[in-house]
C-alpha cells in the first residue's frame, strides 16, 4: 500500500511540475467545449434567429409566388433578397457568394389556376353539379418547375432540409388553389362563410422523457457529454507519452530491478490520471453552469444529476486510462504512442457517434460503435443528461467501461511481464 | 556470494553471442571489476545479474537465491547503478531518492535519515530541494549512486559509474563505494577506467568477445604479463589493440 501511495505522489508532483501537460489537460478541453458549444448552437438557432441570406427570382409575379416569399418569410429562417435575372443569381450562388436561390417560373399562378380549375370542374361534372354538366377540353399546360440552385459546397443534410420546406409550401399553395376552386365553384353568395377551414388539422407536439411538453434539449445539453467524454479519452495522449517517457529516461529500467510490481507503478498511475479526469469533467461542468450563460449560451441543466454524471465520468476515465496504459506499455518511443493516441481518439470519437449520430451511420459502422467505449460512454451521458433514467439503468453501460478498464490494464500487465521477463 | 554456471546470452537476430557459457564465482564482500572492450558483454552480464536480462542459458544464483524461485527476496538484497541516470528531471533529488526508496519498502523516518545521510556523505546536501534536471553529470551519478543504495543492499552492481564526471565526483564516489565494501557489501562494477579498477577492485575479469578471458586480482595478472606494468597493459596484450566498433 505504501508503495501505491509512493507512486502516486510521484506521479502528482510529475504532472504538477508539467505546467504546460497540465495547461493542455484542463485548458484546452474547456475551449474545445467552449468552441463546439458555440457552433452547434449557432446551427440549433439558425431556424429562429440567424437568417441565411439567400435569392428568389420571381418570373411569375402572382398570387403563388407570393404566396411562396410568404412561406418563406413566415418560416423566420432566410434573407430573401430578390434579383430580376435567374442567370445573374445562378451566377452568385455557384461562385459561393450565396447557399442557395429559388427561381420561379413564369406564369406559374395563372397556369396553376387554369389546372386546378380544370380539374375542380371535372371532379364536380362526374358528381352532376356543373351547371351545363358539360366538361370543356383540358388546357395543355406544361409542368413548372421551381429551380432551387445550390452551392456546391453546401451539405447534403442542409439541401434535404431546404428541398423539404420549399416542397412543403409548394403543396400548401396547392392544397390553397384546390380548396378555393371548389368554394368558388360551389359558393353562390361571393362574401358568404368559408366552406373549409384551410388551417392544418394535424400539428405537432414534442413530448421529452421528463414530460415536460415546453423542455427540449438544447446545444449545452449535447455539447458538455460529448465532449467531456472526447476530453476524457484524450488522458490516452498523456498517459501513454508519460510512460514512453519513463522508459526512454531510464526510471522504467531501475523500476523493474526494484521489489514493486508493474501493476503497483500502473495504480499510481491510474489513481493520478483519474483525478485529473473528473476535475477535467467537474470543469466543463461549471463552466456549462456558470460561463455559459455569459457568452449568450444556454446553461446545462444537472439538477438531481450530479452524482449520476460523476458516476459516469469515473468509469469513462477508468476506460480511457486503460487504452492509455496499454499503449505506453506497447509503444517505445513517444514519436509512435503521440500520433497513434491522437488519431485513436478522434477515430474512437468517431465511432462512437460524438459528432455523427450511431443510428445514421452504416450497419457496419453502428455494429462497431456497440464494441466502442467512447459509445458505451456517451450512451450513459445521454442517459442521465437528456433520456432521465435511473441509476440502475446506466448500469449495463458503466459495467462494460469497467471491464474495459480491467482487461485493457491486464493485458498490459501480462505483455509487460512477457517482454520483461528475465 | 555470486554463483554464475555456463551463462549465455544470444539476443534476438544477432548472430553471436553476447556472453557464452560463463562460470565465475564472486565471494562476499569482493569488489570485482568486470573489464572489456565496448561490446565485450559486460553489460548484458550485468543486466542479467539485475533481472533486466533474461539469459539464453545457463543459471546464477545470489546469496542462495534465483530470481526464478525469489524474485522479489533477490532484488530486495541487491543494488543497481545503471549506466544511465534513471531520475526524474522534474523531481527534487530527495523526491527522487524518497520515491525510488519506497519502492524498496523503506519509509518514515528511516527513509527520510538515510537519504540525509548520504546526500551529505556524497555532498549533496545542500542540493536536497533542487531539481535532478538542474544537475551537473558529476551530481546526477552521485544521486544515481545513492538511489541505489537506500535500501543497505548486500550486492551493489554498478555499470560504469564514474563515465563522464570529473575527478572531484569520481574521486567522492569511488570512496562512498569503499565505505560501503568495509560495511559489507559485495560489488560488482564494469568500467573502462582501467587504473581506477586497479585500485579498487579486489578482483577483475577481463570479457571479450563474450567470454571470461582471464580473472584473478590486478596484482597478479599483472606480474603474470610480461612487460605490463599495469591493467591496462595486462588488457591491451589480452584483448589487442583492434577497434570494437559495433552497431
Amino acid at each position: 500500500m505504501h508503495k501505491l501511495w509512493a507512486s502516486t505522489y510521484k506521479e502528482f508532483l510529475l504532472l504538477r511540475r508539467d505546467v504546460g501537460g497540465l495547461a493542455i489537460l484542463f485548458v484546452m478541453p474547456l475551449i474545445l467545449l467552449i468552441t463546439i458549444t458555440l457552433i452547434q448552437n449557432s446551427t440549433f438557432k439558425t431556424l429562429k434567429e440567424t437568417k441565411i441570406p439567400i435569392l428568389l427570382v420571381d418570373n411569375d409575379l402572382g398570387t403563388v409566388s407570393k404566396s411562396i416569399n410568404k412561406g418563406l418569410s413566415r418560416a423566420n429562417t432566410f434573407e430573401i433578397i430578390k434579383k430580376s435575372s435567374s442567370e445573374e443569381a445562378k451566377n452568385l450562388v455557384f461562385k459561393g457568394e450565396y447557399q442557395l436561390a429559388i427561381v420561379i417560373p413564369s406564369n406559374l399562378s395563372k397556369d396553376l389556376n387554369i389546372k386546378v380549375n380544370e380539374n375542380v370542374d371535372g371532379i364536380l361534372a362526374k358528381f352532376g353539379l356543373e351547371e351545363e354538366n358539360v366538361v370543356s377540353p383540358k388546357t395543355k399546360i406544361q409542368k413548372k418547375e421551381v429551380v432551387l440552385y445550390f452551392d456546391p459546397a453546401t451539405q447534403q443534410s442542409f439541401k434535404n432540409a431546404i428541398k423539404n420546406g420549399i416542397d412543403k409550401i409548394i403543396s400548401g399553395i396547392e392544397i390553397q388553389s384546390i380548396y378555393k376552386a371548389f368554394e368558388s365553384q360551389l359558393s353562390d353568395t361571393p362574401n358568404s362563410e368559408p366552406i373549409f377551414e384551410t388551417e392544418s388539422f394535424i400539428s405537432f407536439k414534442e413530448i421529452t422523457p421528463d414530460g415536460n411538453e415546453d423542455y427540449i434539449p438544447n446545444a449545452s445539453q449535447h455539447n458538455v457529454p460529448a465532449w467531456a467524454l472526447f476530453a476524457i479519452f484524450f488522458i490516452i495522449l498523456p498517459l501513454s507519452i508519460n510512460i514512453v517517457k519513463e522508459k526512454s529516461q531510464g526510471t522504467f529500467v531501475r523500476l523493474r530491478t526494484n521489489p514493486v510490481s508493474y501493476a503497483t507503478v500502473l495504480g499510481g498511475k491510474t489513481l493520478v490520471y483519474l483525478a485529473v479526469c473528473l476535475t477535467q469533467f467537474v470543469l466543463m461542468l461549471l463552466i456549462g453552469l456558470y460561463v455559459f450563460p455569459l457568452i449568450s449560451l444556454p446553461e446545462i441543466d444537472i439538477s438531481g444529476k450530479l452524482l449520476m454524471l460523476l458516476t459516469v465520468a469515473l468509469f469513462s476515465g477508468l476506460a480511457a486510462i486503460g487504452l492509455g496504459l496499454l499503449l505506453g506499455t506497447i509503444f517505445k518511443t513517444h514519436e509512435q504512442s503521440a500520433p497513434f493516441g491522437a488519431t485513436l481518439v478522434v477515430i474512437l470519437a468517431a465511432i462512437g457517434g460524438v459528432w455523427v449520430p450511431v443510428f445514421v451511420m452504416p450497419k457496419f459502422m453502428q455494429a462497431l460503435s456497440n464494441i466502442s467505449p467512447m459509445n458505451w460512454g456517451l450512451n450513459a451521458f445521454y442517459d442521465v443528461f437528456l433520456r432521465n433514467v435511473s441509476f440502475k439503468e446506466i448500469v449495463p453501460e458503466i459495467t462494460l467501461l469497467l471491464i474495459f478498464f480491467i482487461v485493457t490494464t491486464i493485458i498490459s500487465i501480462l505483455y509487460n511481464e512477457k517482454k520483461n521477463a528475465a | 556470494m555470486i554463483l554464475i554456471n555456463q551463462l549465455s546470452k544470444k539476443y534476438k537476430d544477432a548472430d553471436t553471442y553476447a556472453l557464452q557459457n560463463l562460470d565465475l564465482a564472486i565471494e562476499q564482500q569482493e569488489i570485482f571489476g568486470l573489464l572489456g572492450p565496448n561490446g565485450a558483454g559486460k553489460t548484458t552480464l550485468i543486466s542479467m545479474l539485475s533481472s533486466l536480462v533474461k539469459p539464453t542459458s545457463g543459471s546464477f544464483s545470489i546469496n542462495g537465491l534465483t530470481y526464478k524461485e525469489n524474485k522479489n527476496k533477490l532484488k530486495q538484497i541487491i543494488g543497481i547503478v545503471p549506466q544511465e541516470y534513471a531520475l526524474y528531471p522534474t523531481l527534487t533529488a530527495y523526491e527522487n531518492l524518497s520515491y525510488l526508496g519506497s519502492m524498496y519498502g523503506i519509509n518514515g523516518k528511516t527513509l527520510k535519515t538515510r537519504i540525509h545521510q548520504h546526500l551529505e556523505t556524497l555532498g549533496l546536501d545542500n542540493f536536497a530541494s533542487k531539481k535532478v534536471g538542474f544537475f551537473s553529470g558529476g551530481m546526477k551519478r552521485r544521486v544515481n549512486l545513492i538511489a541505489s543504495i537506500l535500501h543497505e543492499p548486500k550486492v551493489l552492481f554498478l555499470d560504469e559509474p564514474t563515465v563522464g564526471v570529473d575527478v572531484q565526483s569520481k574521486n567522492v564516489i569511488i570512496e562512498h563505494l569503499k565505505g560501503l565494501n568495509a560495511n559489507g557489501t559485495t560489488i560488482i562494477y564494469t568500467s573502462h577506467h582501467l587504473n581506477e579498477a586497479e585500485h579498487l577492485c579486489t578482483r577483475v575479469g577481463i570479457i571479450d568477445h563474450g567470454k571470461l578471458i582471464c580473472k584473478g586480482k590486478p596484482a597478479e595478472l599483472i606480474s603474470k604479463q610480461e612487460d605490463a606494468n599495469n591493467l591496462e597493459d595486462v588488457f591491451i596484450t589480452i584483448t589487442g589493440k583492434a577497434l570494437r566498433d559495433y552497431a
